[in-house]
């Protein structure tokens, strides 16, 4: 059983379709979908239809932070361009997608895995994890073996065992990582639509259940079709041009 | 009592398990058969007591990461590996041979036999360093030689793989070594340099070579330390027989500074193959340890050391390039291309090994002559010829060696000589096309098919007003 783990996917149907294409050349049984489905990009009715689509399929979907702001049209506490992002997705949204949005659960856990979009220590706080403390409180607050979450934008591995504290690790793209051991793990996705680690190409990963390993992938894309929409569409013009600079 | 109770004839995932075959300190070796694999198998299982500080878990957790990704007649198969959710196991390949171990209660070892050891636990570590691996432990008791002849690294519980997490980074209460072969750099918990595994070579080289350890065998943190800054005593004083050129060698390999030992085991290699091209220094001559002073000067800086900064395994900067020069006095605007592509590549890097050679192609039928027409060594001419022709590049006398090939393919001659002195790189020059090459084969394609590194092939047009060669002149 391969399953393949998108997370911030950010209405950019270009990215999305290109880690989709990519993922199903390396092989897939299973897709989970980490949240913040829409929120920054053009293209969020597309998203969310696929998306549904997926999850009738079997399909794990999370609940992230621009998935509840854009369902409600609050974005409350973020910053500026987030806001007017959201606002917009709110009226481009149909009453079915932002529905769907809003019963999306914060968690699933199956088996030895938890999913979930930011720190497990309080999901619908919307923390981030992007240290070796951050990591290590997610990881305190679940028993779960192994944990997948997005959120942050930047793929990151950590691994703790007991009494000892978190250990950051910088994954290589391609590089099938064995997530055995007598210890937990803990797994950042990095983002299908808006990646923040200095590396435009799209994130998303593939967990190996049999082989019990986790391969994260880059999938180069054409931005400039994304970057247009978001100018046509009225969105902030930054939202465009970090795509191009991933940051 | 190992946590996990495992007796003869309980059967685990399909593994009947057998005699136990070896207690160690972390885990227990099992004899084991499996219906899937042919053979005899090995499964090993981490040994914790109750009570254990749960650490000691680690060096498994680790070798069960590395050791499956790990191919190639220098590692054991790994056939499968058991979840810590039930029982944690690795079964692998039952490799028969002996360990180095009985070699050194013999040492010390005649010279032949040390170099010939040394020439395969180098092309071990090799391997396992371009498989991204640095392992940390090797000793004459991790180290099997198969029956056909390579050496196999066992035991990769203190390994690091570059691309991996580095699950031993955050324990500090393992020992991250064998006292007698840890490296400075691992005594100072620092994991991230692939050297470290020639020093540990060193010191097994050493010790066979004269029958005594190096750095003793201290049993505690500050007697660890003192390899930092106290030096062995050198080799040819214990045994004067030792040849200078291995004594260089291997107080190379022993230097406290990583930077000052080989940059990689392949240039170890070619020093071990290539005995000729080692270029003595002090090293070579020394017969007494440094002066107290000189000590006591090194023990004040070890104080106050900076950070160890991490270096990649297999520098690309480090390699062995091969260049195969072809004299043949028609070809000279060949030679002048290959030469120009050779400087340019080495201004690229920043050390690098430059062997040149050239193919004394052997008749298959006569005998061959030599002497030349004129009279003149065939090979001390081609050697005059290859040194006047790599005289522009202008590398220092240790880092470029020139070899004079005898074979009857010159193909084969240069693929065998590239892969027994591990060439990073070769560059070569073609001739030209015609029919005769299409059908037979030229050198060069040959080359590049065979090889197992890369190749670059230089071409070049033959200059206005020459004409090239008939084709059938160019058989070679």
């Amino acid at each position: 059983m391969r399953i393949a783990i998108m997370s911030d996917i950010h209405a950019n149907r270009e990215a999305f379709d290109a880690c989709l294409a990519h993922a199903e050349r390396q092989g897939f049984d299973r897709l989970a979908f980490l949240g913040d489905l829409a929120g920054y990009g053009a293209d969020p009715q597309y998203v969310v239809d696929r998306v549904a689509r997926f999850a009738e399929a079997g399909a794990i979907v999370l609940k992230g932070n621009h998935d509840e702001g854009a369902a409600l049209g609050n974005g409350a506490g973020m910053n500026e361009y987030a806001r007017r992002a959201i606002e917009w997705t709110f009226q481009t949204l149909d009453e079915d997608s932002r529905k769907f949005l809003l019963g999306l659960p914060f968690s699933i856990e199956e088996e030895e895995r938890l999913y979930v979009h930011s720190d497990a220590a309080m999901p619908s706080d919307w923390r981030y994890i992007n240290d070796a403390a951050s990591a290590e409180r997610s990881m305190r607050a679940t028993s779960q073996r192994i944990t997948f979450c997005g959120h942050v934008h930047i793929p990151q591995l950590y691994n703790m065992s007991a009494q000892k504290p978190a250990q950051y690790f910088e994954p290589k793209p391609n590089t099938a990582i064995p997530l055995i051991g007598q210890r937990q793990w803990l797994a950042v996705m990095g983002a299908v639509g808006q990646p923040r680690d200095k590396n435009p190409a799209a994130a998303y990963a593939i967990l190996d259940l049999d082989k019990k390993n986790l391969t994260y992938f880059r999938v180069a894309y054409d931005m400039e079709p994304t970057a247009k929409k978001i100018h046509a569409a009225g969105l902030p013009a930054m939202l465009a041009a970090r795509l191009f600079i991933g940051r | 009592m190992s946590k996990y109770d495992i007796h003869e004839g309980d059967v685990i995932d399909g593994f009947m398990i057998g005699k136990q075959l070896h207690t160690g300190g972390m885990a227990v070796l099992w004899n084991a058969t499996h219906p899937d694999y042919e053979g005899e198998l090995v499964f090993k299982v981490p040994k914790i007591l109750e009570g254990d500080d749960p650490t000691v878990i680690v060096g498994f957790e680790m070798e069960m990461m590395i050791l499956p990704r790990l191919t190639g007649p220098h590692v054991p198969k790994v056939f499968r590996i058991g979840d810590f959710a039930a029982i944690p196991y690795i079964a692998m390949e039952f490799i028969r041979g002996e360990t180095l171990f009985p070699a050194l209660e013999r040492a010390p070892l005649p010279i032949e036999e040390v170099v010939t050891i040394a020439r395969k636990v180098t092309t071990a570590l090799i391997d396992i360093h371009r498989q991204k691996v640095i392992h940390h432990d090797i000793k004459p008791s991790n180290i099997i030689m198969r029956p056909s002849g390579e050496a196999v690294f066992i035991d990769f519980g203190l390994s690091r793989h570059q691309e991996l997490p580095d699950l031993l980074e955050a324990e500090f209460n393992l020992p991250m070594g064998t006292a007698p072969y840890i490296s400075p750099e691992q005594v100072r918990h620092f994991r991230a340099e692939p050297r470290s595994d020639l020093f540990s070579l060193g010191v097994l080289l050493y010790h066979l070579c004269t029958g005594e350890r190096p750095f003793g065998l201290p049993r505690s943190r500050q007697g660890l330390k003192s390899r930092l800054w106290r030096d062995p005593v050198p080799p040819r004083k214990i045994r004067p027989e030792i040849p200078p050129w291995l004594q260089e060698v291997i107080l190379r390999c022993l230097e406290v500074k990583a930077a000052n030992r080989y940059p990689t085991a392949s240039r170890l290699a070619f020093s071990l193959q290539n005995p000729d091209s080692v270029r003595l220094t002090t090293r070579a001559e020394k017969t007494q340890r440094d002066s107290l002073m000189t000590v006591f000067r090194r023990w004040l800086k070890v104080r106050a050391l900076p950070p160890l900064e991490s270096h990649s395994i297999g520098a690309p900067s480090a390699s062995i390039v091969m260049v195969a020069v072809d004299l043949d006095e028609k070809y000279h605007y060949l030679a002048e291309a290959l030469l120009d592509h050779t400087s340019r590549l080495l201004s690229t890097m920043s050390d690098v090994r430059l062997a040149c050679v050239n193919v004394n192609k052997m008749s298959t039928v006569f005998m061959s002559d030599p002497f030349d027409d004129q009279g003149r060594n065939v090979h001390i001419q081609r050697l005059v010829e290859l040194r006047d022709w790599a005289r522009p590049i202008a590398l220092a006398s240790e880092k470029i060696s020139f070899h004079v090939l005898e074979h009857m393919d010159p193909a084969e001659a240069l693929i065998e000589f590239a892969m027994s002195n591990h060439a990073d790189q070769i560059l070569l020059c073609a001739r030209g096309a015609g029919n005769y090459r299409r059908f037979l084969g030229s050198v060069s394609s040959q080359v590049v098919a065979r090889a197992p590194c890369t190749v670059t092939v230089v071409r070049a047009p033959s200059p206005v007003g020459e004409k090239p060669p008939a084709a059938n002149e160019m058989a070679t």
